[in-house]
């Protein structure tokens, strides 16, 4: 970015990203549509449940899918530079220095005959940030900050000696190595179990407060979200159904799905008092080779109504969007809840005694 | 006697210093003592001229086709050379033989087959057409025509060799990149920036190696063998050169002199079976789940 440009200018901008698979089995538009800015410093989350497309989007900001994947149609914009056109050995001068990435399992992520030294050095290297000599002191460093201690022993072992979160705790020093201005974390705690993913977010919040760099973080996990972003993006069948702060989404989501979403789990801030029972949403996600027209949610939608049939826009709604014909407008869905004039036909099911 | 006490006995038993050792013997003896083997084959080659007692090409005419004695061990062939020391000379030829086509059509074979699976597409379908093709044909009846063609000579023999050796290299070494391929490392060096040369030979070779290591173990001694075969059909070295086949093939009609024959015969045995011991060690040792029983 040049000097004196606007300090909200976005360092990502995603517009209209599609990403198709092109199977044997049909296209599977996996992401079909989904537009966001990435603002310096921000953390940004993306929320969905399986086969939303979150993943995908993800791995096509930096471009690491491979047939028969495609980016069919749209821009990824970082520091102004468009990315999906860049030739790969340019885009490969992006990744890790520019935008990392942490993947879901620490387990898998690291190469198991490699030493963590060699794989941090490396890492380090590869874009000629630091020399092999400069690598080597920083990589201890760099353990150290991920919250290891001992970082020179656990240079010289190999990733299966470590637990899954010291792994993480190594993916995260590879992620920062380069010192990226964006990281894309995909489920960086899903694998871990839950002590060690509070830490795990911790440290992410830290990093991010000291380093300023901006965070994507991507889960299906609503709490995990909320506890660490300041901006949430909720994908459904490969589309943005709904934008906002964290607070205003979990206290009034706009859009059905993510009402349905915060319902389905469980929160320990409200007792399991006798009518609250957990709910589900009915049927299953629409099949990603033949999206249904119009709204997407609209056959598991109970507060779904003739005009549904056409696609909605992703719009304006308080300080974030709305992808809800009906999330928006006075005698939608919420209004109806309200006033009690009709029920969601979600089918319930008693929450497991405390 | 319960179970657990069987149990427990029983993980006595092994943790004691004499089952250990039986239990490594039972497993890795026959790979030691094709190891010492092979050792010992190679310390003769390498000092023959010091450990023979004749030059390897001394004829006496006089001598000619005498059998074991003191003077000569192994006895001597027709032109009375002793078989003794053309034996040890000629395990100079097979080691280096068995050695050159199996390093340089590994090596070469190996790079093919992981470039091919990790670029996919039109590339690894032409190598593994081209893969097929080579092995249609017996791969023995192959290196004759390419020798006989190349003209005799153990130069073009080797050449002749390493055409047909590497396709079962670049197929092991495809199907080992293909199962690292999709592995979420493979993925995550790619995030760092990673070109795919480095992710190839610093990544996944190394997780792939040790299959690898295997083939080329255990293909040393079929490589000699096959040396010893072209040989033997008179393809291989060009006379008086001392090398088991051409030896064995000197000797086949001198039935009462059985020792012309047998002795090199003898030598290509202990070397091959040497080589295939150790292989089968070094795939027990690099096999986890056959370490484990």
């Amino acid at each position: 970015m040049q000097d004196g440009a606007d300090a909200r200018a976005p360092i990502l901008e995603v517009a209209n990203l599609r990403t198709w698979f092109f199977t044997d089995a049909g296209v599977v538009r996996a992401v079909d549509g989904i537009s966001f800015r990435l603002h310096p410093g921000e953390t940004l989350g993306i929320v969905g449940e399986s086969g939303s497309g979150k993943s995908v989007a993800a791995k096509s900001i930096i471009r690491l899918l491979d047939e028969p994947a495609r980016i069919v149609e749209g821009s990824v914009r970082f520091r102004g530079r468009e990315l999906t056109t860049l030739p790969e050995s340019e885009i490969r001068t992006v990744r890790g220095a520019g935008i990392a990435m942490i993947f879901q399992d620490p387990m898998t992520s690291l190469n198991p005959v490699l030493r963590i030294a060699r794989q941090l050095i490396e890492a380090m290297t590869a874009h000629g940030t630091f020399t092999a000599a400069a690598a080597r002191v920083r990589a201890a460093t760099l353990l150290g900050r991920m919250g290891i201690a001992a970082p020179d022993s656990a240079l010289n072992s190999f990733p299966h000696q470590f637990s899954g979160g010291m792994r993480q705790r190594v993916m995260l020093a590879m992620g920062f190595a380069n010192e990226p201005a964006v990281i894309i974390a995909d489920e960086p705690t899903t694998a871990l179990d839950v002590t060690i993913q509070a830490q795990i977010l911790d440290l992410l919040r830290a990093l991010n407060a000291d380093l300023g760099t901006a965070v994507i973080l991507i889960s299906h996990d609503l709490g995990v979200i909320a506890n660490l972003c300041t901006r949430v993006l909720v994908m459904y069948a490969g589309e943005v159904v709904e934008e906002g702060a964290p607070e205003d989404l979990l206290s009034d989501p706009r859009h059905p799905y993510t009402w349905a979403l915060l319902h389905a789990a469980p929160r320990m801030d409200q007792a399991v008092e006798g009518d609250r029972r957990l709910t589900t949403i009915e049927g299953q996600p629409p099949d990603p080779r033949a999206w249904p027209d119009g709204c997407r949610f609209r056959a598991r939608c109970p507060f779904a109504i003739e005009q549904c049939a056409r696609h909605p826009e992703l719009l304006a709604v308080g300080a974030g969007r709305a992808g809800c014909l009906r999330g928006h407008r006075p005698g939608g869905h919420r209004a109806r809840e309200e006033h009690g004039a009709r029920r969601p036909r979600y089918r319930r099911r008693r929450a497991r005694p405390a | 006697m319960s179970g657990v006490e069987l149990a427990l006995q029983t993980a006595e038993a092994h943790a004691s210093a004499a089952g250990q050792r039986r239990r490594w013997l039972r497993r890795y003896g026959l790979a030691a003592a094709g190891a010492v083997v092979i050792l010992a084959w190679a310390l003769a080659a390498g000092f023959a001229p010091w450990v023979t007692p004749y030059p390897p090409d001394e004829v006496n005419v006089a001598g000619r086709l005498a059998a074991p004695s003191a003077a000569h061990w192994l006895g001597t062939d027709e032109l009375g050379r002793d078989v003794l020391t053309r034996v040890i000379f000629g395990a100079r030829t097979s080691l280096a033989v068995g050695f050159v086509v199996v390093l340089v059509g590994g090596v070469f074979g190996t790079l093919l087959g992981a470039v091919a699976a990790y670029a996919r597409g039109w590339a690894e379908e032409a190598l593994m057409r081209a893969t097929d093709l080579m092995f249609c044909f017996p791969p023995i009846i192959l290196a004759m025509a390419i020798a006989a063609a190349l003209g005799i000579g153990a130069r073009n023999t080797v050449i002749a060799m390493l055409v047909v050796w590497w396709p079962k290299f670049a197929r092991l070494a495809r199907s080992l990149v293909i199962s690292q391929r999709s592995q979420d490392y493979v993925a995550a060096a790619r995030a760092v920036g990673f070109g795919p040369v480095h992710i190839l030979l610093r990544e996944i070779i190394p997780n792939a190696v040790g299959p690898l290591i295997v083939l080329v173990t255990l293909d040393l001694g079929n490589a000699i063998l096959v040396f010893a075969g072209l040989s033997f059909l008179g393809l291989g070295v060009v006379p008086p050169t001392p090398e088991w086949g051409s030896m064995v093939s000197e000797g086949r009609e001198l039935v009462s002199q059985w020792w012309v024959a047998t002795f090199p015969g003898l030598a290509i045995l202990t070397v091959v079976m040497g080589f295939n011991f150790v292989g089968d060690g070094l795939r027990d040792w690099l096999d986890p789940h056959a370490r484990r029983r």
